[in-house]
């Protein structure tokens, strides 16, 4: 692109930004002149080079904005919200044709008579031709001024033959065109401002007179258009002259030159090689007793110091710059949603790095989008409960620690906790268990789950899907945290903290196996030191690490054990825990060693490595060793204490053709039995969890029981559980079933889990549904209802009584799981099952009610069992068809709309259910 | 006729030819960091006058046994797009300007993963000379994925 074009188009992008804000602040206080003054000058600036680089559409927008200005400069209109809006209209349109600009290199075809058309209608419909002042001279102090002078005094005459109601511009030797202003009337415009009135130039100041200056130097003042940038400049310079002045009045205005940001990033890097140099030669001359270097060394070290700081600073930017574009975005969303918005903002001068600044830009527009949509009521509604009528919003910046903490914070409504519950519920966030234990903190942190959207409706400004949980992605990427705190009915505050920059983190230098590595310092929460006769100990249950931390067990992980190195000190109990957060994760970190906190360079890992997740880059430390920087997200990860990710491993194909419902997570609880390969079932089928004593057992001809709270439970074991372990205890999983209970007797209990149970692979082995990936691993499901039917003789009855002619079956089950697992028992007792596992499936599938016999519907998922539900008892043809419901919750086993409702895991009372019910269609044929 | 330069290079015994036009440096490569995790070719990082160096070992990308704990051990230094690498090797010999036309093909029964990083062979007087591919010698990524992708199925 032409370099004088690129030049224009960032310097009138950032022009534009500053109208914008500076606008919205013109409608609050129509009366300050100097606000004007400023908006005026950027929107000729812009209009003047337009016409030097010959861009007319662009042009005739500016002059027509610009002359509306002017009356309102004059006094002679009022400023009024729809005329502000017409003017930002006017700003927009400029946008686009920039945009557009951008693109292409050319102006886009068509034109904006319309809204230029507007434009003056507002200028001229309500007041007569604006006063003359053409013959207040143009001052020109300065040689600029004066090269342009010649051009400007070379009028050419108005053409006799020119009808009366045509502007002729003496200065341009033209008709002036739609909304243009003659050169005379804005030299006297400019003539007029006085120098008081400039009480809040903006940085803009200067730029515009770069942009002007070049201009002003490569006019031959031949071209007509050329004579506008030359007296422009002239203009300018007058503006400029008086900047001691202005900048007595703002800390703003100051020197500035325009730098490529590839240079600064290089000059970074260099100063970051050299501060790495410096710490190695410092180092060295430690060693040495009585150095001759160490003068000059302190010397450099300190002027290296001061580079350092001086850099960092120029990738430093006031946080405003970001939150330019903010008071537009209020204006309009307060305009479109009929509220009443103040809009507070302290410390825009707080500076960050302009690479983090570039990340934080948009996750903060939205974040005020949310605040004026969800967050502010309507006046109406805040009148109703004695609050003023205008909502306030207020935006933070300050320094802590380190961090920039940016605090959003409204006095609307507040987060419902009621409602946000209830959507979490009906997207599967979480489970009906999670919804009553959490507290309402913890609720209104969901707003931060993917997927996750309480936007009633879809409104322009927010509720589109994607929300809260891509700005928390977006903030946490940069090494960031966000958290809120909200009352209902007294608003909602958002606190984001971020590092300062991006380039030089603080890292704690640990060692595992003599090895060591580096850990940002950001995750780490504490460090804790282990041992025999500290009262943190690692203690482990079934292999697996805690630590006894004030009271509470904390997963942990030997470093050596998560990079699969020899772990010859896991004897040594004095070691050191780090205690580590990755977003709501805390977990702890075992090392042999903890040494110091060092400012490290971040430097990209090599391609070879970047598969291995548990690393985030690798750095060159003070003695000029090269180590290695640890991801805590990744080790989290690896180590599956984040259940949150586990479930989204990717899980190998699945072999049954079973529309999937996605991530939909089942409580499992995982053991091994028979061999040293992880099984799994459903928690929710397994009563308790007990360890019997093996002499306990006493043998019948029908298999080892034991005496359970007084009853005899019959024991089976899983595959050859029962002698794995000859003396000692024996893990038993008690079942429920029906009446009696009946305990299966496994090898070990390894563990808890949440995961997506997917049955990826099938198997054919009696009491095996098949393989799934649970915590990562390749685990067997295990069909409990297969070794209950081993137990129990009624049971195995039950089931050879079953129909005597087949039946057909429906079962609605949303879950894969519990899916999978009856089809099949089902079909053993002589059903034909046929299974949907949404709404949207029976739909496809096209099912006839005079196909089924009976219809199986899990309810225990709400939101799916509803419509489904819905559906059956709108349809006429499905009244026929009796049905039964199935359900793990008190609550539901009374339901008008079933014939009947069994749990879960009855199996007895279900078969018995299905089999009355099914027969209850045949009488009625 | 056209030819091209070398540096000649050892490997297990085996004398080897690389490219004087990819060779950026040759050093004896001093404290390098073991990555924990990485795939075996990679030997580990190495600060290389402030720049960060991926060392490869050049024995065990060729399945050759492990260097003794004393034996002496060089590197070659090369860039690769934006990355570098050092490729240790057992003992560097001499700059040797070889023409092209006296390259051969590389023999039909030489073990896969040499014919896979050999793009050619010269006939010396003092034995045969294989020719590097260094693009392909450090090109492992594919196998060790397809390592990966074998241990997830």
């Amino acid at each position: 692109m032409d370099d004088l074009l690129s030049e224009f188009l960032t310097e009138t992008s950032e022009s534009l930004e500053v109208i914008d804000s500076e606008l919205v602040r013109f409608e609050a206080e129509p009366n300050d002149q100097g606000i004007l003054n400023n908006v005026f000058r950027l929107v000729h600036t812009i209009k003047g080079t337009c016409g030097f680089l010959g861009l007319p559409r662009l042009e005739a927008v500016a002059h027509a904005g610009e002359t509306l200005l002017g009356k309102f400069r004059d006094g002679t209109i009022e400023v009024t919200p729809p005329l502000v809006t017409l003017v930002l209209e006017s700003i927009d349109q400029i946008k686009a044709l920039l945009a557009h600009l951008e693109n292409h290199e050319t102006e886009p075809e068509g034109d904006d008579a319309e809204l230029i058309s507007r434009l003056e209608k507002a200028a001229d419909g309500e007041l007569g031709a604006p006063e003359p002042v053409a013959e207040a001279p143009a001052p020109a102090p300065e040689p600029a001024a004066a090269e342009a002078k010649p051009a400007a005094s070379d009028k050419k005459p108005r053409p006799a033959n020119l009808a009366d109601d045509v502007r002729w511009d003496e200065d341009l030797g033209r008709e002036l065109r739609p909304g243009e202003v003659s050169l005379a009337e804005l030299e006297a415009a400019f003539a007029s401002v006085e120098v008081e009135d400039f009480s809040n130039p903006p940085d803009a100041t200067e730029e515009t007179a770069e942009a002007a200056a070049p201009e002003a130097a490569a006019d031959d003042a031949e071209e007509p258009e050329a004579v506008t940038p030359a007296a422009v400049a002239a203009a300018i310079e007058k503006a400029v002259a008086n900047e001691p002045e202005m900048a007595s009045n703002t800390p703003r205005a100051s020197q500035s030159i325009r730098v490529n940001v590839d240079v600064l990033e290089h000059l970074m890097n260099m100063v970051s090689e050299l501060v790495l140099t410096r710490n190695q030669l410092l180092q060295m001359v430690r060693q040495m007793d009585d150095s001759e270097f160490k003068t000059p060394l302190q010397r450099l070290s300190n002027v290296t110091g001061e580079l350092q700081d001086a850099v960092m600073k120029t990738r430093m930017q006031p946080i405003g710059n970001a939150w330019k574009k903010i008071p537009r975005i209020v204006r309009d969303a307060a305009q479109d949603l009929n509220k009443k918005i103040k809009l507070v903002m302290e410390g825009d001068q707080t500076e960050l790095d302009r690479q983090v600044l570039e990340l934080i830009r948009d996750p903060l527009t939205h974040m005020i989008r949310n605040s004026c949509d969800h967050g502010l009521e309507l006046p109406s509604d805040r009148m109703a409960v004695g609050k003023p009528e205008e909502g306030t919003i207020i935006l933070r910046a300050y320094h802590e620690g380190g961090h920039i903490h940016i605090e959003l914070r409204d006095d609307g409504a507040g987060l419902k906790t009621a409602r946000i519950r209830q959507k979490a519920l009906d997207n599967g966030v979480i489970t009906p268990e999670e919804a009553t234990t959490m507290t309402e903190a913890q609720i209104h942190r969901l707003i931060f789950a993917p997927g996750f959207s309480t936007a009633e409706k879809v409104t322009n400004l927010s509720g589109r899907g994607v929300g809260m949980d891509v700005v928390r992605t977006n903030i946490e990427l940069i090494g960031g945290a966000i958290d809120l705190v909200s009352r209902e009915g007294e608003g909602t505050t958002f606190t984001i903290k971020i590092p300062l920059t991006l380039a030089i983190v603080s890292a704690l230098i640990v060692g595992s196996q003599g090895q060591r590595f580096a850990v940002p310092q950001l995750s780490v929460v504490e460090l804790v030191r282990t041992g025999s006769n500290s009262e943190n100990k690692i203690e482990s249950i079934n292999g697996t690490q805690v630590l006894r931390l004030r009271d509470r067990l904390l997963p942990v992980l030997p470093l050596a054990n998560a990079l699969k190195l020899d772990d010859t000190n896991a004897e040594n109990k004095n070691r050191f825990v780090i205690v580590m957060q990755v977003a709501s994760q805390r977990f702890g970190l075992v090392v042999d060693e903890v040494f110091d906190t060092e400012e490290i360079v971040v430097k990209p890992i090599n391609s070879v490595l970047r598969d291995i997740t548990e690393y985030s880059g690798s750095t060159i430390l003070g003695d000029g060793s090269v180590i290695m920087i640890l991801d805590p997200n990744g080790i989290s990860k690896l180590a599956a204490f984040d259940k949150s990710t586990t479930g989204t491993k990717p899980v190998v194909q699945e072999t049954r053709k079973i529309v999937s419902r996605g991530d939909q997570k089942t409580s499992l609880l995982v053991f091994s039995a028979g061999s040293a390969e992880p099984k799994a079932c459903p928690l929710s089928l397994v009563t308790r969890l007990e360890e019997i004593e093996v002499d306990r057992f006493e043998m019948t001809n029908k298999g080892p029981v034991v005496q359970y709270r007084g009853q005899l439970m019959p024991v089976i074991p899983m595959s050859g559980g029962l002698t794995a372990n000859e003396e000692g205890r024996q893990p038993v999983l008690v079942v429920n079933n029906g009446d009696s209970v009946v305990g299966i007797g496994v090898d070990k209990v390894l563990d808890i889990t949440e995961d997506v149970l997917k049955v990826a692979i099938g198997d054919s082995t009696p009491g095996v549904l098949g393989t799934a990936v649970i915590g990562g691993k390749a685990t067997e499901v295990i069909d409990i209802g297969h070794f209950l039917g081993q137990a129990d003789y009624d049971w195995a009855k039950a089931m050879s009584e079953g129909p005597k002619e087949p039946k057909s079956l429906l079962l609605f089950e949303s879950h894969d799981f519990f899916r999978n697992m009856l089809a099949p028992l089902l079909e053993a007792s002589g059903y034909r099952v046929t299974t949907v596992s949404s709404v949207e499936e029976a739909l496809a599938a096209n099912i006839e009610p005079s196909d089924f016999d009976v219809v199986l519907a899990d309810i225990d998922n709400d939101a799916e069992a509803r419509a489904f539900v819905d559906k059956l008892s709108t349809d006429a043809e499905w009244a026929d068809v009796p049905r039964v419901a199935m359900s793990n919750r008190e609550e539901s086993l009374v339901t008008p709309d079933f014939a009947g409702c069994v749990r879960k895991s009855d199996r007895h009372g279900l078969l018995a259910v299905l089999d009355q019910t099914a027969s209850l269609k045949g009488q009625a044929a | 006729m056209s030819s091209t330069e070398y540096i000649t290079l050892y490997i297990g015994g085996q004398l080897f030819g690389a490219a004087v036009s990819r060779i950026h440096d040759v050093f004896a490569p001093e404290s390098i960091t073991p990555v924990p995790l990485a795939t075996k070719e990679v030997a580990g990082l190495l600060n290389l006058r402030g720049r960060i160096v991926t060392a490869i070992d050049a024995r065990s990308r060729l399945g050759l046994p492990k260097r003794e704990d004393d034996a002496s051990v060089m590197a070659i230094g090369i860039e690769k797009g934006t990355e570098s690498f050092g490729l240790l090797i057992d003992e560097v010999g001499e700059v040797k300007t070889l023409d092209d036309g006296d390259r051969e093909d590389v023999p039909s029964n030489l073990d896969p993963i040499w014919a896979q990083i050999a793009s050619g062979v010269y006939r010396l007087d003092d034995g045969l000379l294989v020719v590097i591919d260094i693009d392909k010698i450090l090109a492992f990524e594919s196998e060790n994925d397809a390592d990966r992708g074998a241990k997830a199925a």
